[in-house]
């Protein structure tokens, strides 16, 4: 069960990096490819009406981790403290700079709204990167379960770690480009005329890059935590996970040039589930690892909550989700097709 | 008092108490727009829909305003709290979770059709989306007065080996009698706001002489409503409140009340200050007897005072508590009085000229905003010294490894960052208001998101 639980709270975190993503995407490239008022309505409108339900995958996520695993939500978001207080904030200007722009007339009302959307889209791919990077690498877990991390320390990963280090620098630039991408894809879809060229146009060239930093990040990973790929060699069937990374960015090449944009897009959704898919197998059965002593991870098994809970748990959460994907379903129906100027 | 438990219980109180002035209208004002929408449906004026869809565009901005004040309460638990978190989260987790499941995904899901896909849905289909969107909203308060109602008083758990929490009863949980009666009480505490701010702006441009049509519709609905929910907020759902947590929680009571000695007969003090030093109530007016009617029926039953407890049992704040509590109780009663007198005016048909009272419906709209505020102050200040009333110290909940300077940092960057929302909130309320419901209906479509090629 706790196996279960384990996957459904990663399910949830994949959810929201796939859909939440392509709205963070379209805020990088907001002040970038949109260059009229026009144009910049034109964005906010491709994410409007579902935005605010993608941001709730996190609030549910973060939820179901909290339920199934109490233990690992008090540590890591106390431990995570400055960051995600920083992430907290991003995630209110974003929310004011995409609902309330509509509201007020004026370049400068405009201005100071679409800046604070582009800006906090940035920051917010940039730290949910290195997020990942942190729980991969481990933080310094003491006795209690717990720790602190400043923002940075010396920059090196090692018994000391800040929450910026070099490492976690390379993860929040592959979360920004990959999110860019994944944007730039989805407002092609949603858009006509020249958003649209200019969207298919940064897509094609981040390509190469994204590439470079996914080998990057893997090299990095692997020579931080040699130990990242004990999963695979037990289960060796999950080499087809990096095999499915690689044929997505494939995919996402092959597309872009015939200029199918639907087919690109969903390329670039089958990259980020696979990337976090891989991650999470190499993670598992741990959920934070310390790197001051293996015997203080904190794990599947110490931090889960009481097992009535959490069996009573999977038949009202199962139903609660089936009811929401229903929502998504009608929702993306209603907002179907291209967003008109 | 240790400093970073001081900083950890600001940030808290801050952030909560900030974020509740946004739903307390939302969830108000989503059941007067569910009326208004019936009301279009039924008689076929468009002036109920006029006004639905000015209702709706400062329901949007107040929606928007408590969703991104909202986020960070779920996450304070862990970042601000995190032993109580992780001592508590097999329970709390639940309803926690519960919340974004089953309202969250609901409401982000219905709300964008309800705000502009009026045009693609028929009218039935619209009264629906509203409809949803009030029923997610409500729900949605259900589930955060479970997990406060569970602090308050702990039931359908048991204690693991490490003096964790955890469920024994997924409906035990749910069906808190404690929920139940807090549930009442503050529904109706959101309803008399959105009534009062909805009746209020009625008042205002009454008095201006402009939008009469649509003014007439938001004072009616707002008096009517104002009326029936003022007088449930006191009786039944305040008084059985107040019994209940008589019974279980008799020490907040005392404090609440300013009763430091046990009484026969005990007064209910309607003014005066406490005085803790001297352990009295200094220029005091009191009614007596009121008291030990009020909780036991009889005017001659014994109430206990706060002497009857030691004193690291007592409310760690007690002139706050008591304060808190007489401005909401004594602001619940004016309520009462202003929308008798204008739900008897209305019904005499003279309430449009009345404009004496129109005023004052006017003047009273920050009111409820204070009344829920020191009710729900009343509440959390009434918990202490307890995070889990009984159980657990609020002294050992906090994250002890955050620091006293960082949660000053962050706690000044949340009063920043809410002066400027709060500044943002009142320019674009202001210009809805100046707007006015008339032209709400050519503006439906700038913005639009459903508008596609």
């Amino acid at each position: 069960m706790l196996f279960i639980w384990f996957w459904l709270v990663a399910v949830m975190i994949t959810a929201y990096v796939v859909l939440d993503g392509f709205d963070l995407g379209a805020g990088i490239l907001h002040l970038f490819i949109a260059k009229t008022d026009q144009e910049r309505r034109i964005v906010i409108r491709t994410i409007g009406p579902v935005w605010d339900g993608n941001e709730v995958w996190l609030l549910a996520g973060g939820g179901t981790l909290y339920f199934a695993f109490p233990l690992l939500y008090a540590s890591g978001f106390s431990g995570f403290y400055l960051p995600l207080m920083i992430v907290l904030w991003l995630l209110i200007l974003r929310g004011i700079g995409i609902e309330l722009r509509m509201h007020l007339e004026g370049t400068v009302w405009r201005g100071f709204f679409d800046g604070c959307f582009a800006l906090s889209s940035i920051l917010l791919a940039i730290f949910y990167g290195a997020a990942l990077g942190n729980v991969v690498r481990g933080v310094p877990l003491n006795q209690e379960g717990y720790f602190f991390l400043p923002l940075w320390t010396n920059w090196r990963t090692g018994a000391d770690p800040g929450i910026l280090d070099w490492y976690t620098v390379i993860a929040g630039a592959l979360a920004l480009i990959a999110l860019t991408i994944h944007g730039a894809h989805y407002v092609a879809v949603k858009t006509s005329g020249d958003l649209n060229l200019r969207a298919r146009r940064v897509a094609s060239l981040l390509w190469p890059a994204l590439v470079l930093v996914t080998l990057v990040s893997l090299w990095a990973t692997l020579s931080i935590r040699p130990d990242a790929l004990t999963n695979y060699r037990k289960f060796p069937m999950l080499y087809v996970i990096p095999v499915a990374v690689a044929l997505s960015l494939i995919a996402m090449y092959l597309h872009r040039r015939r200029n199918q944009d639907k087919g690109a897009f969903l390329a670039s959704c089958a990259y980020l589930i696979f990337m976090l898919v891989g991650a999470a197998a190499a993670v598992y059965p741990n959920l934070l690892v310390s790197t001051t002593d293996p015997a203080l991870n904190i794990t599947v098994y110490n931090a889960a909550a009481g097992s009535y809970s959490l069996s009573y748990g999977l038949i009202w959460w199962i139903s609660g989700m089936l009811l929401a994907l229903g929502y998504f379903v009608f929702i993306y129906r209603m907002f179907r097709g291209k967003v008109a100027a | 008092m240790d400093s970073a438990l001081l900083i950890h219980r600001l940030h808290f109180a801050f952030t909560a108490t900030f974020h509740y002035l946004f739903p307390q209208l939302t969830m108000g004002l989503a059941l007067l727009i569910v009326v208004l929408k019936t009301l279009a449906l039924r008689t076929g004026n468009e002036i109920y829909n006029q006004s639905a869809r000015f209702w709706a565009k400062i329901f949007g901005i107040n929606f928007i305003l408590g969703v991104v004040t909202g986020i960070p309460m779920e996450f304070e638990f862990g970042t601000n709290w995190s032993h109580f978190a992780r001592v508590t989260g097999g329970v709390i987790g639940q309803p926690l979770v519960m919340e974004g499941v089953f309202s969250f995904f609901l409401e982000s899901a219905f709300l964008g059709l309800f705000l502009f896909g009026e045009k693609r849905l028929s009218p039935k289909g619209h009264w629906w989306a509203a409809f949803l969107v009030f029923f997610g909203s409500w729900l949605s308060g259900y589930f955060i007065i479970v997990t406060d109602a569970w602090m308050q008083h702990p039931v359908a758990f048991q204690r693991a080996a490490d003096g964790s929490f955890q469920v024994i009863s997924f409906w035990g949980l749910l069906l808190n009698p404690w929920a139940i009666l807090q549930y009442a009480h503050n529904m109706s505490g959101a309803v008399i706001t959105g009534a009062f701010v909805m009746a209020g702006v009625g008042a205002y441009y009454l008095l201006e002489g402009k939008f009469t049509d649509h003014a007439r519709v938001f004072v009616r609905v707002g008096v009517i409503a104002g009326f029936i929910f003022s007088a449930l907020q006191i009786f039944p759902t305040g008084d059985l409140h107040g019994k209940y947590m008589a019974r279980y929680q008799p020490v907040t009571t005392a404090a609440m009340e300013g009763l430091f000695k046990t009484e026969n007969g005990a007064p209910m003090v309607i003014l005066g200050q406490p005085d803790e030093e001297h352990q009295r109530i200094d220029n005091p007016l009191v009614v007596n007897k009121v008291l030990s009617f009020l909780i036991y029926g009889t005017s001659t039953a014994e109430v206990k005072g706060l002497n009857e407890f030691p004193k690291d049992q007592w409310p760690t704040n007690i002139p706050l508590l008591y304060y808190s509590y007489h401005i909401m109780a004594g602001l619940g009663t004016i309520f009462i009085a202003v929308m008798a007198a204008a739900a008897f005016l209305l019904w005499r048909k003279k309430l449009y000229e009345s404009r004496w009272l129109l005023w004052i419906i006017m003047l009273c709209l920050p009111l409820p905003y204070i009344a829920n505020t020191a009710g729900w102050m009343t509440a959390e200040i009434g918990r202490q010294p307890w995070l889990v009333y009984g159980l657990m110290r609020t002294s050992a909940g906090y994250s002890k490894y955050v620091h006293a300077g960082n949660g000053l940092f962050t706690l000044l960057g949340f009063m920043g960052l809410y002066t400027v929302l709060a500044i943002l909130f009142l320019v674009l309320v202001n210009r809805e208001i100046a707007h006015g419901p008339s032209a709400a209906t050519e503006n439906v479509n700038a913005g639009n998101p459903y508008t596609v090629a």
